[in-house]
């Protein structure tokens, strides 16, 4: 297509047309993307819910949020929840904390039940992360009580002494009330998340009178809780 | 010759772009070094919401590549369109727009970064309206790149123009498609995707933002600066040829090869480490076409200080892009990822490539804009040792750290229960921690020596009138 000093042939068109050139490339760089992205959004077996219905919750008519028990399965977030997951978002904890537990043995001891897509459906951002500076949080629901996280957000290190994390005392002192919440769930509801007109209405009334500390241990007592997964059944190839 | 150059083509841009560049390597540096101190001595965060690791590592990354690698961009795509077409930029109302319109984005950025108004979504947490303004500022910046090489003097058009041109094609993909977004309110927006789509769509932004940004601009700048500071025509044409079309085609796919054994799909992840190993070859290719440009003339290393920086971000390119496909493979990913190791690679290639490959042109530049010689030689030379040593301590100190995390992750002992708490591993990980701090606090006295030097160079023009007599030569012509 080309000798060594000089251009030939077709190479040699688009190096002399601008226009011919920018439209080849554009047509070059398309490729990959629409190959690796597309199929997810259309694959069936992308999500597991798809084999697994029980993975998420089937909500009856007239059932409200709290009428979930853990292990339902995968339902939207509670108003006080979607607030802690906005502060966590706020303050990038998502930097330095993966939510994305990988199928090996030591994760599995560590961590719990290796993470599905599924799981992460609701998720506008996804929260997966990049990086474990500290731990994962995918199934750290349940682990700890709202009172050692509390204390361990005010002070890491009078907690856990060889922690690096930034203290967050300031959380306590701040309120979530002015978070506008039903706006919230009506983006959320306008992408997909199936909240209910009752939810919406119910919204800010479930963040009054609330820190962003309480909003933020909400979120995170939540991570993991809401799918119950069968230890013998595979989900993913 | 510098009066018949500044009248012909837009150098003010160049200048004020070029300048710019060096003050934000500064400021991207000193964030990124106090957030490296803030996670080897934890008390630097002061419980100040503002100054906190998770609100300031998005500033850090972002200066280092938006305004930084941007100004740099931006100031070398202008400059050797310029000189390569033989011709003026096609609009100087638009360059001046696009200096300004980037500028007012980093300021933006500065201001809501601290304040914790963030997308949450890694390398791209801009908020919507800052990012409907990168758009516009983006395009704005490409059609003026590409309405130059459309009204150009030459017939063909240079292998540099190549790639800064794919860079912008591509960046525009990435950046609208990655920030889809619905606004809540002036400062929040949800994702449009979600889970595993916007995970996919997140690492494709991700990893082509450093494999255009910072890859495909930068080796345009390779490919104007190191054959003009060496005097030397490029190694090989053909070589260019097949770097630029297999980086422009392959590299896209490379994306999901950061979410390998995660809940997306086998076969994504799998696709991209097989296309990433493959990428080695165009990446070996075109790293050999800069530094051959360079034989019959490798005396030029020994006294040529810029050209040092430019040949040793090559071998930094050639280190970072076989490092990467390994990484890559599933079984070096099933340790690598989550660790250290990661940021290690990102800054053999941020630092050793990136930042070489630039402050060797931003030297170039310098001296062919402001019409005069660089300010302090020795200088150079001191920056080219800190800017080396700094980058090899941060780097070798991720190397050991990541490696030691993964490893202290999946050991167990002679029960055949885990060896080591997590937090185990995190009171393992301070010294080099600090070591990284340190690496990282050299490469900034570095960049700080290189400010001096051209701010220095700014007054020498200045003062010796090189700039001014240049100038009005420019405008009696």
């Amino acid at each position: 297509m080309a000798n060594e000093n000089q251009s030939v042939g077709f190479q040699d068109k688009m190096e002399r047309n601008v226009w011919l050139f920018l439209i080849i490339t554009a047509l070059a760089l398309s490729v990959g993307g629409l190959v690796e992205i597309v199929p997810l959004f259309t694959m069936k077996n992308t999500m597991e819910h798809n084999a697994a219905p029980e993975l998420v919750w089937q909500r009856q008519a007239g059932q409200t949020l709290a009428d979930h028990k853990p292990g339902d399965g995968m339902r939207p977030y509670t108003a006080l929840e979607l607030a802690g997951r906005d502060i966590y978002q706020r303050e990038g904890c998502y930097l330095c904390h993966s939510q994305m537990i990988r199928p090996f043995r030591d994760e599995k001891e560590r961590y719990g039940h290796y993470s599905l897509a599924s799981e992460s459906m609701y998720d506008h951002p996804f929260q997966w992360g990049s990086k474990r500076t500290g731990p994962d949080f995918a199934r750290l629901g349940g682990k700890y009580a709202d009172e050692w996280h509390r204390k361990h957000l005010r002070a890491p290190r009078d907690v856990v002494p060889e922690s690096v994390m930034p203290g967050y005392p300031f959380l306590k002192d701040q309120s979530v009330e002015g978070m506008d919440m039903v706006k919230r769930f009506e983006v959320m509801q306008l992408m997909g998340v199936p909240y209910t007109e009752e939810d919406i209405a119910n919204a800010n009334a479930g963040v009054a009178g609330k820190t962003e500390e309480d909003a933020l241990v909400a979120y995170l007592q939540v991570l993991g809780t809401m799918a119950k997964l069968d230890e013998n059944k595979v989900y993913r190839e | 010759m510098d009066a018949a150059a500044e009248q012909k083509y837009n150098y003010a841009v160049v200048r004020w772009f070029t300048v710019m560049a060096t003050v934000y390597l500064v400021v991207g540096a000193l964030v990124g070094v106090y957030i490296a101190a803030e996670l080897a001595w934890p008390f630097l965060n002061f419980d100040i919401q503002y100054i906190t690791f998770g609100r300031l590592r998005p500033l850090h990354t972002n200066a280092v590549i938006f305004a930084f690698g941007g100004c740099a961009l931006m100031a070398t795509s202008y400059y050797s369109v310029q000189r390569t077409c033989g011709v003026r930029l096609w609009s100087d109302k638009l360059a001046w727009f696009v200096f300004v319109g980037w500028n007012l984005i980093i300021v933006s950025a500065v201001i809501s970064y601290p304040l914790g108004i963030t997308q949450a979504k890694e390398y791209a947490e801009l908020e919507w309206p800052i990012d409907l303004a990168i758009a516009v500022v983006w395009l704005v910046y490409s059609f003026n790149f590409i309405m130059t090489l459309a009204t150009r003097k030459s017939s063909h058009i240079y292998v540099s123009n190549w790639f800064f041109l794919g860079m912008m094609v591509m960046i525009t993909y990435l950046h609208v498609v990655n920030s889809l977004a619905i606004p809540v309110s002036l400062f929040k927006s949800y994702s449009l995707f979600s889970g595993v789509q916007d995970a996919m769509v997140q690492w494709w932004w991700g990893h082509n933002a450093v494999g255009f940004y910072l890859t495909a601009g930068f080796l345009g700048i390779m490919y104007y600066f190191i054959p003009k500071q060496a005097g030397r025509p490029v190694y090989s044409y053909r070589l260019s040829v097949i770097h630029f079309w297999a980086l422009m085609f392959g590299y896209v796919w490379l994306g999901a090869h950061h979410l390998q054994y995660t809940a997306l799909p086998d076969w994504t992840g799998s696709l991209g480490a097989a296309v990433s190993i493959a990428m080695i070859i165009p990446s070996w290719g075109g790293a050999v076409n800069g530094m051959m440009t360079l034989s019959g003339a490798w005396d030029k290393l020994r006294t040529d200080y810029i050209l040092r920086f430019m040949i040793m971000s090559l071998a930094f390119y050639a280190m970072s892009t076989f490092e990467g496909p390994v990484m890559s493979l599933k079984t070096v990913n099933a340790l690598s990822h989550y660790t250290d190791w990661t940021v290690g690679h990102v800054h053999s290639g941020a630092l050793g490539w990136v930042a070489m490959v630039a402050i060797g042109a931003i030297y170039h530049m310098m001296m062919r804009t402001f019409h005069t010689e660089m300010w302090s030689l020795k200088l150079i030379n001191a920056h080219f040792w800190t800017a080396t040593i700094g980058t090899v301590i941060y780097v070798v100190a991720m190397w050991v750290s990541g490696i030691m995390q993964g490893l202290m992750w999946r050991a167990y002992d002679e029960y055949g229960t885990l060896a080591y708490t997590f937090a185990e591993s995190v009171e393992a990980m301070h010294p080099y921690y600090a070591m990284r701090a340190v690496g990282g606090g050299i490469f900034l006295l570095g960049a700080l020596l290189m400010l001096i030097n051209v701010l220095m160079t700014v007054m020498k023009a200045s003062s010796e009138g090189s700039l001014q007599q240049a100038r009005t030569a420019a405008a009696t012509a």
